[in-house]
């Protein structure tokens, strides 16, 4: 039943058993699923928060572009691929037949790292340009956001690595079905919210 | 496929059963442990943030005459009694604490979704309390920028705890909003995948919604403070500009730049007006049903109850700037936010209207709940209208930032939530202990603490009329406010000392009535509601015994034409209703009907 029409009916007029194996309205899906998309919903106010601040503050006279390094275009790619193997792993642990499933998981996790890695480099060659932190609130938000996004990243590396214990400690497929499907979902938001943020900087 | 509720999908998994005292009462999974856990810790910052308050009360009352007040601690205890009051006090004694005990039980569920992360979220609560508390003890002390931090003050030199206590109240702040995360998304998952059997969204009694509803507002609010707090904290630890403009302290420029202070009152009030709905929506839900139950009458316009309590959500997120008025707006923009001001109080005045109609021709038993159920409706009314004159601008602007303002809020945030949390710990005292609390002591509470308030609060009013501005440490002579205004602020100081001490009224009820309390006979009060009818008094760990409720029906059927008692449990199956009265008994028709 829609929202709009669940809204409407008049509860003291409906007796008696209403719902069958779930309870009306429930989303049909995994409790951790949903709770990941509640995650999904902050952390998209979160850096919304930041981008809407970002552009008040760049009105601001003493506001002086950045000029982003194009080693993140090698980042980008980074993620991308990191995302495709994630959703390559997915794929296989909802097969009948897992195989590669080591390849798949631990190359996406590796990806991840790399890309962590090469956006760590671009702070240190902006550290060596003299674009400090301190000098400009373009600076400010560029560190500040992309800290945030590999912070987000991070987090995922987290649940990835306790799912990488498992898997070498011998768990089969179907047992990291779940985490891998949630890490599946949170990779490609992560790498949504970045193609989104590097548009952003790279325009601004 | 048989009927496997999704709630109960875990007894295969196995419930965590504990089995050391520590396991069952320190690190417990159990929401309703953890409920109390989540209500003590609150009361406790609570009872600090009351200490506070009577001791900046003290010199405004008495100017100079305790020796420890300077105008340092002054602000020092101003600012930290606000933030305390607001969110370590009333947003986690309602979410985490009766969202915590309320939700599974009104849900028919065992526990939360995910009892593991229930855990954590009361734990990080009380670090951030740790973290908050232990700004007291660093050099500097805590903030004394006021509650709404606002730059550049909060990082001048003249305001106390401008290094280390700033810093400190952002961090606990951050860890507070993790913690209220983790929780936020146990609850809304919870209501939303956790129903048992037959219960509906519809079905639910408003408290759920309340609390629901609230949730998803501090889904969208907290994120703000988080980003004001992570800006701010660059600021003042790693000398960035965000926020800090240019700014000569002591004839010597700082090393900000260029910063816009008016960023973060955007973004702090984006968080700070949801932030008062997040704590008004669960008290609002609370205040329903224990106005139906002790009024032994169905919610009025429960519908309409659900829609307000939408709207007002929504709404609420479009009205933030009304706490900006003087800051220098451009006037469409202020006409804009006056315009939603005015228009959100209309989902919130007929929420009031339908309780007093949910009154009207009530059975009404007047237990000492009602009466703090009752109380409140008064105070939300008062609290209701005075906002109604700040939402003008033109009103605003000579009353911002003066007593008026306190007045306002304290009458709507303060008073009416805190009545309503009297209600409720009341009401469902007999369902968290198995014991009944001292009537008399309770009815006694509420007439201290609803007089006194009054006492405390409407003179401040008239002080606002007047032009006495808040956060003065002291007024000194001026020529617009009389001397006699100095005689007002002793009386209300003598209240809220009074009002302070009554409390313990409280406090002796509650514990005195654990041990020598009446037994509480099941469900005490007659209620329909689904946490009630739970095989034990109180509730085990799982809540349901072997098999969990089915639903039938929805909160708020009491006083049913024709059934046998005054009330109607969300659990009786339909057939049970005895609609047919003695008189005309016809036991023909009775008989096809059993063939059904
Ligand atoms: C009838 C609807 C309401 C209207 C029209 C309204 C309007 C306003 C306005 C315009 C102000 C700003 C006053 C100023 O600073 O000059 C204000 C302050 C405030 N209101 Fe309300 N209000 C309403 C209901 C509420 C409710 C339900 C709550 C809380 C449960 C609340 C809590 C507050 C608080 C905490 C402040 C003061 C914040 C501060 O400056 O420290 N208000 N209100
Ligand atoms: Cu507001």
């Amino acid at each position: 039943m829609s929202l709009f029409k669940s809204l409407a009916v008049k509860p003291w007029e409906r007796k008696g058993i209403i719902g069958g194996l779930r309870p009306e309205g429930a989303f049909d899906t995994s409790p951790e699923k949903v709770g990941l998309s509640y995650f999904l919903v902050i952390a998209s106010v979160v850096f919304s928060l930041f981008m809407v601040s970002y552009v008040i503050r760049m009105e601001l006279p003493d506001w002086q572009p950045l000029s982003e390094p194009g080693q993140l275009w090698a980042n980008t790619l980074l993620l991308i691929l990191s995302s495709v193997l994630f959703q390559w792993t997915r794929n296989i642990v909802s097969s009948d037949k897992p195989r590669n499933l080591m390849t798949a998981f631990f190359g996406a996790g590796l990806f991840a790292i790399l890309f962590i890695a090469g956006q760590l480099m671009t702070w240190g060659n902006l550290q060596e340009g003299g674009f400090y932190l301190t000098s400009n609130p373009a600076n400010a938000f560029y560190y500040l956001l992309t800290g945030l996004h590999a912070v987000h990243l991070l987090g995922g590396l987290w649940v990835w690595s306790k799912g990488a214990i498992r898997l070498l400690s011998g768990a089969e497929a179907k047992d990291l079905r779940l985490s891998v499907e949630l890490c599946t979902l949170y990779w490609h938001f992560l790498l949504v919210v970045w193609l989104i943020l590097f548009a952003f900087l790279a325009n601004t | 496929m048989a009927y496997v509720p999704l709630a109960d999908q875990d007894k295969e998994m196995e419930m965590h059963h504990p089995h050391s005292w520590v396991e069952k009462y320190v690190w417990s999974q159990d929401h309703k442990v953890i409920a109390i856990q989540y209500g003590s810790i609150a009361v406790f910052t609570g009872i600090i943030g009351l200490t506070l308050s009577v001791l900046f009360r003290l010199q405004l009352g008495f100017p100079e005459s305790v020796d420890f007040i300077d105008p340092n601690f002054y602000y020092q205890a101003v600012t930290m009694h606000g933030m305390i009051m607001v969110v370590y006090f009333l947003t986690a004694l309602f979410l985490g604490g009766f969202g915590n005990y309320m939700i599974p039980l009104m849900c028919g569920a065992r526990d939360m979704v995910f009892p593991f992360m229930n855990m954590l979220s009361v734990w990080t609560f009380l670090l951030s309390v740790i973290i908050l508390m232990a700004s007291f003890f660093v050099g500097g002390g805590p903030t004394g920028a006021g509650w709404t931090l606002y730059p550049p003050q909060t990082a001048m030199e003249g305001t106390p705890g401008h290094d280390m206590g700033i810093v400190l109240m952002l961090i606990s702040l951050a860890v507070f909003i993790v913690a209220t995360t983790m929780g936020g998304l146990n609850y809304a998952v919870t209501v939303l995948q956790y129903r048992c059997r037959g219960l509906t969204m519809m079905r639910l009694p408003l408290t759920v919604w309340g609390i629901f509803v609230a949730t998803i507002l501090a889904l969208f609010a907290f994120p703000a403070l988080l980003v004001a707090a992570i800006m701010m904290l660059f600021d003042t630890l790693l000398g960035t500009s965000f926020f800090m403009p240019a700014v000569i302290e002591a004839g010597a420029p700082l090393d900000h730049n260029g910063g816009s202070p008016l960023l973060f009152q955007h973004l702090f009030w984006f968080f700070g007006h949801p932030e008062v709905y997040i704590v008004a929506l669960p008290a609002f839900g609370l205040v329903s049903d224990v106005l139906s139950t002790h009024a032994r009458k169905n919610i009025f316009g429960y519908r309409m109850m659900v829609w307000a309590i939408i709207a007002i959500g929504g709404l609420s997120f479009i009205v933030w700037a009304h706490h900006m008025y003087v800051s220098g707006m451009h006037p469409y923009f202020g006409f804009f936010f006056a315009t939603t001001t005015l228009i959100i109080a209309v989902p919130t005045a007929l929420k009031v209207y339908n309780w007093v109609l949910t009154l009207w021709e009530g059975d009404i038993r007047l237990n000492a709940p009602m009466y703090f159920a009752i109380g409140f409706i008064f105070t939300f009314i008062h609290g209701g209208l005075t906002g109604l004159f700040l939402g003008n601008v033109v009103i605003d602007l000579p009353l911002s930032d003066t007593y008026f303002v306190i007045a306002h809020f304290h009458m709507v945030m303060g008073v009416s939530p805190i009545l309503v949390l009297f209600a409720a710990i009341y009401h469902w005292y007999p369902l968290m202990s198995g014991r009944m609390f001292h009537e008399g002591l309770a009815k006694a509470h509420f007439w201290l603490t609803f007089l006194g308030a009054y006492a405390i609060y409407l003179p401040m009013h008239y002080l606002g009329f007047l032009g006495v501005p808040r956060r003065y440490y002291q007024i000194g002579a001026t020529d617009f406010i009389p001397a006699s205004a100095q005689d007002l602020n002793a009386s209300i100081t003598i209240a809220a000392i009074f009002v302070a001490v009554a409390q313990l009224l409280f406090f002796v009820n509650i514990i005195w009535s654990l041990k020598y309390g009446k037994k509480a006979e099941k469900n005490p009060w007659g209620s329909a509601s689904l946490e009630w009818q739970t095989p034990d008094l109180p509730p085990k760990h799982g809540n349901w015994g072997d098999e969990l409720p089915t639903v039938y029906r929805w909160a708020y059927d009491y006083s049913v034409p024709g059934a046998h008692e005054d009330f109607i449990p969300q659990n009786t199956p339909e057939t049970v209703e005895p609609t047919v009265d003695e008189e005309h008994f016809d036991p023909d028709q009775d008989a096809s009907k059993a063939d059904i």
